[in-house]
């Protein structure tokens, strides 16, 4: 199986311990892994602006990076979401759609493509609170959403279960939306951080210790808003708690 | 025309804390009660499969359809007037009051005359117009369009209508029990009713094969509206026509749950002739709809009837209030809707969405709202209607990130974090995101600059 990481840019630049997690965590599960050095972004703050003329270059950069892999995996459900569904300011070739098509979040790619279930090296005694971005709920469909109702599932859950120790509490709003929202979260700040404040005290109130997600995006800012609010509410990307990391 | 900034005016709204938590949390509560709503029906998705193919069906039949709802509109015995925008339906309503010598107008709620901004035109011709709505009045005596589609002054406390009340009714401005309050709007407008000239209601829809109009209220004031005057005037979108009265059912169930979460609304009327010896007159009218219909991305957006469940799951409506989208039509439907009345003067609104896509999933007729909200932004950015600091931004992130070179120059420069984040993200309104939130730290190395020192080169190109 010939698999390539893709590490997105805030991820890369802020948060490179969820890269690496990932990186191992495939590793552990047997996954032989190509990291493409001249990766940068899916283009998804452009395209998602509108940019459709600022976004070409970008993904046709991704695209010349990430071809010829069996599957392209990623630590970010909206950086998949825009790969899989808005990667179009480009021409599409076979080439262009190929690549969007093997494009894979971290929960779907180890829950559906590798099916694993079990992580014997996890241990995370402490109490999480799940949280799914809008892309990985909504747009990948990694979880049942409440507005749809219907049999509940959830593949982030399937596959915290199998860590050691770890126990769950749950919002009032599982569902709801924490402002990040991309560049919303500056050209729509007032709003956005509300939206962050009211989700970080929410898992808060519920007993989180930890707020543990598939999106580092959401997370960077609900970290920056738990952290002006002074709540002592940690953050943990999914990645780390699967590749076994204690905190 | 100015841009609304949403941004600007949600602030003001967040700054109330206490209106602000009462209107997230009321919303809020009547999309739980949708849910168990709609969780109790089995066949929930396939009505609204259904009912998103009425619509789809009814749309790309229109012209067909409205004219057989006018030939049996006629044939009942009321008469039909045809309006192509927001002056000519005026007009024509003016028209028909004029005529008959009718100086005062009890309507119930329409999102249409909203839009067309009637009652100011009336009033300048001496009409006098009253909102019979309870939320509706409220606005009205308060001076302020409806910050909601179906609950019109949900952005209020009671405090805040006890005080309207005081200013405009005589009510005691110390009371803010609402029963009282409701029971004094009650005493208040009541002689209208009996003195009124005219009657006026929307249309929740219309049925083509019976020529007849419906309109699902909760108070009672659309029917005393319509039957106490002499004159009543129905208007009415023309994307409200459903073609057959068995079809009225799969939207009669979706209709109240969405909105309220209650199974039906306490009344559904059919008004579908004119009593004898009075006059019942519909004005159908288009005002952008025929355009909208034409737009290949949008024209779905014509299946919307009207139940305000996108706006109640919306996290950015429920937390920047109706008003800041300074449009009729606020929270996602408006946001796809507004553009097309006014690219320029609503070009900011498309971009008061996190895209997080419940909207469209709660909607009953399957919008597609949020993926329109995306097409906007598309269409935005392409005539030019941007922010010249978003647009440079966009620019430098565009050149930044498709350059491997540029990006990790932006990225492994060292500095202070706020030096480090993207600059997308800062370019704009310098450190907004530190307003409100901490900056993230940054780390000693890039994930590329680990991968480097820890894997080495050897598999570079994934050989």
């Amino acid at each position: 199986m010939k698999v390539a990481l893709f590490v997105p840019c805030y991820v890369d630049a802020f948060f490179p311990e969820v890269g690496v997690a990932t990186l191992e965590l495939l590793e552990k599960l047997g996954v032989e892994v190509a990291y493409p050095l001249d990766q940068t972004c899916c283009g998804q703050p452009m395209g998602n602006s509108g940019c459709r003329a600022d976004a070409a270059a970008t993904e046709a950069l991704f695209v010349r990076n990430f071809k010829g892999y069996e599957y392209v995996v990623s630590p970010s459900g909206s950086c998949t979401h825009h790969v899989r569904d808005h990667l179009t300011s480009i021409e599409q070739t076979d080439e262009v759609r190929k690549v969007r098509s093997s494009c894979y979040e971290l929960v779907e790619f180890v829950h559906d493509v590798l099916n694993v279930r079990a992580f014997p090296w996890a241990e995370f005694p402490h109490v999480v609170g799940l949280h799914n971005g809008c892309a990985s709920l909504r747009a990948l469909g990694t979880a049942s959403m409440s507005e749809i109702g219907g049999r509940a599932f959830s593949k982030p859950m399937d596959l915290l279960r199998a860590v050691r120790g770890i126990s769950f509490v749950s919002p009032k709003r599982p569902d709801e939306c924490c402002g990040f929202g991309g560049t919303f979260s500056v050209f729509e700040e007032p709003v956005s951080a509300r939206m962050g404040y009211d989700k970080v005290s929410d898992h808060h109130d519920a007993g989180a210790e930890y707020i543990v997600s598939a999106d580092m995006s959401c997370l960077m800012h609900q970290k920056g808003c738990a952290e002006r609010l002074d709540l002592p509410v940690k953050f943990i990307h999914i990645a780390q708690i699967l590749n076994g990391s204690r905190e | 025309m100015k841009r609304i900034d949403h941004a600007e005016a949600s602030s003001g709204f967040i700054k109330a804390a206490d209106h602000l938590e009462f209107h997230d949390k009321r919303l809020w509560d009547l999309r739980k009660k949708r849910d168990r709503e709609a969780e109790s029906m089995p066949e929930w998705q396939d009505l609204r499969e259904l009912a998103s193919a009425i619509k789809e069906h009814t749309l790309s039949h229109l012209a067909d359809y409205l004219l057989e709802f006018e030939r049996n509109a006629i044939a009942n015995g009321a008469q039909v007037h045809w309006a192509t925008d927001a002056a000519d339906h005026n007009q024509v309503v003016y028209d028909i009051l004029k005529s008959r010598g009718a100086r005062t107008l009890v309507k119930a709620k329409s999102m249409l005359t909203d839009e067309c901004e009637m009652r100011p035109f009336l009033e300048k011709r001496g009409i006098e117009v009253m909102e019979t709505d309870l939320g509706e009045r409220i606005q009205q005596l308060d001076d302020e369009p409806p910050s909601h589609i179906v609950v019109p002054a949900v952005h209020k406390l009671r405090g805040d209508v006890a005080r309207v009340f005081a200013d405009t009714i005589g009510t005691d401005p110390a009371k803010d029990d609402p029963h009282y309050l409701a029971e004094s709007q009650r005493q208040h407008t009541r002689p209208v009713f009996l003195r009124a000239d005219a009657g006026m209601t929307g249309a929740n829809f219309a049925v083509a094969e019976t020529g007849s109009v419906v309109v699902c209220t909760n108070e009672g004031n659309a029917d005393l509206s319509v039957h106490l005057p002499d004159l009543y005037i129905a208007c009415i979108g023309i994307e409200k026509i459903v073609p057959r009265i068995e079809h009225l059912g799969v939207f009669v169930r979706l209709l109240s749950r969405s909105a309220l979460g209650s199974p039906i609304t306490q009344l559904t009327s059919h008004f579908r002739a004119p009593r004898e010896g009075t006059e019942m007159h519909i004005v159908l009218v288009d005002n952008g709809r025929s355009e909208r219909l034409g737009m290949a991305d949008f024209w779905y957006s014509l299946k919307c009837i009207r139940c305000g469940a996108c706006m109640n799951t919306c996290p950015v409506y429920r937390r920047s209030g109706g008003l800041s989208y300074g449009a009729t039509y606020s929270g996602p439907i408006g946001v796809i809707i507004d553009p097309t009345f006014n690219l320029r003067k609503y070009s900011a609104l498309p971009f008061a969405s996190t895209l997080n896509g419940s909207c469209t999933h709660v909607c009953p007729v399957k919008i597609n709202i949020h993926e329109q909200i995306y097409k906007w932004r598309e269409i935005i950015a392409a005539r030019h209607q941007l922010p010249f600091v978003k647009q440079e931004a966009m620019q430098v992130a565009g050149k930044v990130l498709s350059n491997p070179k540029l990006y990790r120059i932006a990225v492994e420069a060292a500095g202070s974090g706020i030096e480090r984040l993207p600059r997308f993200m800062m370019y704009n309104r310098l450190n907004a995101w530190g307003r409100q939130r901490e900056v993230p730290s940054a780390p000693t190395a890039t994930f590329r600059q680990w991968y480097i020192a820890n894997r080495g080169k050897k598999d570079e190109k994934g050989k």
